[in-house]
């Protein structure tokens, strides 16, 4: 049986690696006592993955894992006894029972699936470029900076250790600014047998905006492409933002990053991963 | 409406300082099974350190056992630090940020107790380091009311000396013995009002405590120690190891912590029994763990089970001195191997003597094609084995290659030593030999057409140290030339073998050596060597990328200490040593005996085969009182464990 996990990884654990959140969440779920199934081979590895790497520092409430279990549990006792395994910083939010794919097709993960990824986005007070501007400034150039053709920005290659202009605008499928601002809702899987969610998810952002609110800092919802294709990091469109602005030294720049969500589909019919 | 997310912890670094080095990890302490304590509602907070990064500290089995053992208590709240690494230490110290505790992120200038463990000495200047950074005087005797009781405990303790300066006392024996009475005394003297001082004389009333500004220390013209007497009424002039003799009914933390970064361990950790019957002459562990003492099987299957749950790891190493004597060996590993296997829990046995029953274990653990057989002759000839004590022949090493060969091993990693006491060029050249026969072997026993390649036989060497409360501590150390010539010889014999090519020789760096040399054997005056060193900036000197040796050797000359005084000299029978204070349980006389029998070539059989004397039956427990036949063997250990 296969289960889609949603989790939230927030507070000091922004600082722990990719690679070593994989290793916790093989130790949690022998915590948890789940039965997880293994690969063939001499060297047999649990059957798991995640939808995409969260980089060090970010924090979200929308990380996805994908696991194969022997045993027939039901979503709610995989949250509770993966609950019962966590320590502050993570939190299981949902399970999902994933229906067996057709025959003779592949089974698709969350990481093959994901297509978009929302983030929050919030300037720090130690900002010397953006924090030192004022509120209505920000939110009336961010209008008109998402409102232009194109966003030229130049990328990094990484490989060949070069530089591309990339143009950010079709790749970006919804960013407001100010608290009060919303993306367009993607619809929630429905409670059932095959679906569970924790009747309460916290605000894990709560402290982010408490404190934009408090000190009258700019903040942006970004709805942007994710995945193995088009991976946007939002750095990268603040940066722009910045740039855009007139803002020459993009190190300066310090801001929060949180994840909100990932999904899955084309936009904007996205659906829930 | 949703609720908010309560943090608990707030940290005492920035999210820029965090992100701005490497593995952040290490600072911020959340680990699972991490005690939580309100620092507030406690009465004694106590800072349990290893002076070294987070990840070798993180893999330590003792820090482990207190760790649990002092938070059991409810008046307790035990926290952990390790040595910043360089780079945060630079931030530290830029930004003057005080060295903090993992847990509740708070200076540990604030705590009761700063305990630290000394495992090795290329770790003394990152000890200054924490004292540094934690901003509290370096020197004992500069503290104040306001500091931390800076304790000093582990192995290196038994020849505290070096440090004595910086240490307000040092626990000489097992952890699990007299630190609750030290604990409940603190608190009484604490609500008291009492000072810094007259605690100190209350911890040397307690056996096992030394408190070194109590003692005066002169010395002769030659630099030898002329005196070591008390200066205050509650200092003994003895100190006497203190040792856990029911190790089966003791504290074991049933939920150790679980880093999220990859520690060196990064495993369950079971100790079957501690102490070791083999007496090898060189091997201080073998003579400060005396007497044996095993855990009963039934008590460590429990513990197995509930480590593995807790903590979610998916292996588990049993540790021990030498597994392969654990009476219940078998019983044990075959049940974990039931247990655990079809959950993918790997079983680890460092330390176990090659036989049919290892083999058997190793092929139902372990990838046979990946892994590796480990041999620890030691040294290369018989001559030189009987020397040093260390009851393994060139026959069984081969046998036990000749079966795994067969079993599908083609890989064999060897450890040896060099400039052990009397070593001739032949003593060298052995260890050629013996590599090259094992190689032999390999190509003897497997026809051509089932070899998958070459076999790789790596062959390791270290550079002897002679270490206080061994046969060997009276013992001349080879000088650094010396080393590195019997390096050279070694060299040139692996490459006149026939094979050669299967053999990968590896070893260790003579700089290095030389100074653990100092410190193992130091005296009190050796403090300058360390605080000079570590205010001319060596730190991390156990790494070779930080190792500074041209530091090192300028604190000789700074000093006017000799390091050949301290190495390369040989000490007379009577010679009055800067250990000589501590009762480590082995008589002086047994161990002089040792060294007289090493010169001699004469073996001096396990401690299950016949006793040798050495003064850990005082104890009252473990292999000293194992029910013998006539001659003298023990029959079982069957008083404590029965029915294996």
């Amino acid at each position: 049986m296969n289960v889609r996990v949603r989790f939230a990884k927030y507070g000091a654990v922004k600082f722990i690696g990719h690679l070593d959140v994989l290793r916790y969440f093989q130790k949690a779920v022998r915590r948890a006592g789940l039965k997880i199934a293994y690969s063939q081979g001499f060297h047999p590895h649990q059957i798991m993955s995640f939808a995409s790497p969260l980089g060090v520092g970010i924090t979200s409430e929308g990380e996805y894992m994908d696991m194969e279990l022997t045993a027939e549990d039901t979503p709610q006792e995989i949250v509770d006894a993966l609950n019962s395994a966590m320590v502050e910083g993570f939190t299981v939010l949902s399970a999902r029972i994933l229906p067996e794919p057709e025959n003779g097709r592949k089974r698709e993960t969350a990481m093959s699936l994901v297509t978009a990824a929302d983030y929050l986005v919030t300037v720090k007070e130690s900002d010397s470029f953006l924090g030192t501007k004022s509120l209505e400034e920000l939110n009336e150039a961010w209008a008109r900076f998402y409102g232009q053709e194109s966003i030229s920005v130049v990328k990094k290659v990484k490989k060949s250790n070069t530089e591309t202009n990339v143009d950010l605008k079709p790749f970006l499928y919804g960013a407001v600014a100010g608290m009060e601002a919303s993306l367009p809702p993607v619809e929630k899987h429905s409670d059932s047998k095959e679906y569970y969610e924790v009747p309460e998810i916290p605000d894990f952002a709560a402290e982010y905006k408490d404190t934009c609110a408090e000190k009258g800092l700019f903040s942006v919802l970004l709805r942007v492409s994710a995945g193995s294709a088009d991976n946007i990091k939002p750095e990268l469109v603040m940066e722009a933002f910045a740039r855009f602005l007139g803002c020459e030294e993009t190190e300066a720049l310090k801001f929060r990053i949180h994840r909100l969500d990932m999904y899955t589909g084309e936009n904007p019919e996205l659906k829930r991963l | 409406m949703s609720s908010t997310v309560a943090f608990t912890r707030k940290l005492a670094l920035s999210d820029e300082i965090l992100m701005a080095v490497d593995k952040p990890a290490r600072y911020i302490g959340g680990e699972v099974n991490m005690v939580r304590k309100n620092p507030r509602e406690v009465d004694i907070r106590f800072c349990m350190c290893f002076p070294d990064v987070y990840e070798v500290g993180m893999s330590h089995l003792g820090i482990q056992i207190l760790y649990d053992m002092f938070n059991r208590r409810e008046d307790t709240y035990c926290e952990r630090v390790y040595s910043p690494w360089p780079d945060m230490d630079k931030i530290l110290r830029e930004q003057q940020i005080p060295l903090f505790a993992l847990e509740s992120q708070e200076p540990l200038k604030e705590f009761d107790f700063l305990g630290i463990t000394l495992q090795y000495e290329m770790c003394y200047t990152n000890i200054l380091q924490i004292l540094d950074l934690a901003g509290i005087p370096l020197h004992a005797t500069d503290r104040t009311e306001e500091d931390p009781i800076v304790i000093g405990g582990g192995p290196c303790a038994y020849n505290p000396e070096p440090l004595a300066d910086f240490f307000d006392f040092f626990y000489l024996g097992e952890g699990e013995t007299v630190y609750n009475e030290i604990l409940d005394k603190y608190k009484e003297h604490k609500a008291k009002g009492g000072s810094r001082r007259e605690f100190l004389e209350i911890v040397a009333d307690i056996e096992g405590m030394y408190v070194p500004q109590f003692y005066d220390v002169t010395y002769n013209e030659d630099g030898t120690l002329a005196s070591f007497t008390p200066n205050n009424a509650h200092a003994k002039k003895t100190i006497r190891k203190q040792v856990e003799m029911e190790l089966s009914d003791t504290y074991y933390p049933e939920k150790p912590l679980v880093p999220f970064i990859r520690a060196i361990q990064d495993r369950v950790v079971l100790e079957i029994q501690r102490g070791c019957i083999r007496g090898c002459r060189f091997c201080q562990a073998g003579m400060l763990y005396r007497p044996i003492r095993e855990r009963n099987v039934e008590f460590l299957k429990d513990l197995a089970t509930k480590m593995l749950r807790s903590t979610g790891h998916e292996e588990i190493s049993l540790s021990s001195l030498s597994s392969s004597d654990y009476s219940c060996l078998k019983e044990l590993v075959y049940y974990l191997i039931d247990t655990f296997q079809n959950d993918g829990v790997n079983i680890s046995l460092p330390s176990l003597r090659i036989d049919a029953f290892a083999l058997d274990v190793m092929n139902k653990v372990q990838d046979i094609t990946k892994s590796s057989l480990t041999f620890a002759p030691e040294a290369g000839s018989q001559r030189m084995r009987d020397v040093i004590n260390k009851g393994l022949t060139e026959d069984v090493i081969l046998a036990g290659a000749t079966e795994a060969f067969k079993g599908g091993w083609n890989k064999v990693k060897l450890y040896f030593m060099l400039g052990l006491p009397g070593e001739q060029e032949a003593d060298i050249k052995a260890i050629a030999e013996l590599s090259n026969s094992i190689a032999k072997v390999y190509y003897d026993t497997i026809p051509k057409s089932e070899r998958k390649g070459k076999v790789q036989i790596t062959t390791s060497t270290s550079f002897f140290v002679p270490k206080p409360f061994t046969p060997f501590q009276w013992v001349r150390m080879a000088t650094a030339e010396e080393f590195m010539e019997a390096r050279k010889v070694l060299s040139g014999a692996i490459k006149e073998q026939l094979n050669a090519k299967s053999i990968k020789y590896n070893w260790h760096d003579t700089d290095v050596t030389m100074l653990e040399g100092v410190f193992a054997r130091g005296d009190r005056r050796c403090a300058a060597l360390i605080e000079g060193a570590y205010k001319d900036g060596c730190l991390f000197d156990s790494w070779s990328e930080y190792f500074r040796n041209d530091i090192w050797m300028k604190q000789f000359e700074k000093t006017g200490l000799s390091l050949e005084f301290y190495t390369s000299r040989e000490r007379d029978k009577d010679e009055l040593l800067p250990w000589d204070f501590i009762d480590a349980g082995i008589s002086r006389n047994f161990l002089y005996r040792e060294y007289e029998k090493s010169k001699q070539g004469v073996v001096t059989p396990n401690c299950r085969k016949g006793c040798a004397g050495c003064g850990a039956a005082q104890f009252h427990g473990g292999v000293c009182y194992e029910p013998r036949n006539e001659a003298g063997e023990s029959i079982g250990n069957d008083v404590l464990i029965p029915d294996c």
